[in-house]
């Protein structure tokens, strides 16, 4: 049984509390690491983490990005929105394609 | 380019038998690849239709919700959600997609009804809370299908790269040196035996001309 958890700060995942997600409020970038890397030990499969947290660490993300878990998605936060979630589905698409064939819908 | 072998019959057999392996495991590896690619674009078509939709669901939570920060303080509003009544799992299956391990969600929720989001009463909260809380519950599906959809275009184009790599080395570097060193030792081989029977033909000569003093 897995749990599922949001990172980022605190004003923008504080909703998920209420519908039963695991939150974890940080603001700085080594602190995010840090907690990512314990609680994907601590069995969680899914973790939402705000947009502006996760541009600051996209080199530790991108180890679990061919990992069947956990499943990290990048969403948007209250501020520093970066448009990093479709960067990264764009990301993917290069990797299989080629190049990015899917850039203008 | 050439693999470096001696011309001999035992090498051109098995270089022939693992020329025929090498068009098989190409053959496969082509089919495998279009599989995938083709359920790949329909992922992916799904996951940017999703994550477009997450993505307004939650800025307009986060909008009630900077609402509601305004209008509450800030120490109700820590109060209202200290201890969240609900509590959400998942049971991850795998599928198998050609060969590439995909996750599969399914949620689990600590109390029956789904609706028991709302982890305080509602005396002391402004509304605007409520309706972000209800957003959020509202998108948490689609949330969680972008989840398995967005893994699983990592890793299926992960795989794809991985596929095309290994069709592009077997149809450009393997099979071309395979065909070429077989047709080495095959011209090879031909050349010993023509150079065996015309030294036949010169010994046979000899010897006649030796017996009947012919020229």
């Amino acid at each position: 049984m897995y749990k599922i958890a949001a990172i980022g700060d605190k004003d923008s995942i504080y909703g998920f509390a209420s519908l039963g997600l695991s939150i974890f409020p940080v603001d700085d970038p080594q602190a995010a690491i840090k907690t990512i890397r314990k609680i994907v030990d601590g069995g969680f499969a899914v973790i939402y983490i705000t947009e502006l947290l996760a541009s600051q660490i996209t080199a530790e993300l991108d180890r679990y990005r061919e990992l069947p878990l956990p499943v990290i998605v990048p969403i948007p936060g209250v501020k520093g929105n970066t448009g990093l979630g479709m960067k990264s589905v764009s990301k993917s698409v290069e990797q299989a394609v080629g190049s990015d064939i899917f850039s203008d819908t | 380019m050439m693999i470096n072998v001696n011309p001999t019959r035992m090498e051109l057999t098995n270089l022939k038998r693992k020329l025929v392996t090498a068009r098989r495991g190409h053959k496969l590896l082509k089919d495998k690849r279009d599989e995938l690619m083709r359920r790949f674009l329909e992922l992916v078509r799904e996951n940017k239709l999703l994550r477009r939709a997450v993505e307004k669901g939650i800025s307009q939570a986060n909008a009630h919700m900077s609402v509601a920060r305004s209008v509450m303080s800030d120490k109700t509003l820590d109060v209202a959600l200290m201890l969240p009544t609900q509590e959400m799992s998942l049971e991850v299956t795998e599928q198998n997609v050609m060969s590439v391990l995909i996750p599969h969600f399914d949620t689990k929720l600590k109390t029956a009804d789904e609706n028991d989001i709302y982890s305080y009463g509602f005396a002391f909260t402004s509304s605007d809370l409520d309706v972000a809380v209800k957003a959020l519950s509202d998108i948490m599906p689609q949330m969680f299908r972008l989840a398995e959809v967005e893994k699983s275009c990592q890793l299926m184009a992960a795989e794809i790269e991985k596929t095309r790599r290994r069709v592009n080395a077997l149809e450009h570097v393997m099979i071309p040196q395979y065909e070429e060193t077989i047709k080495y030792i095959t011209m090879k081989l031909d050349e010993n035996e023509r150079s065996t029977t015309t030294r036949l033909m010169k010994v046979k000569d000899m010897m006649l001309s030796k017996e009947h003093n012919y020229i």
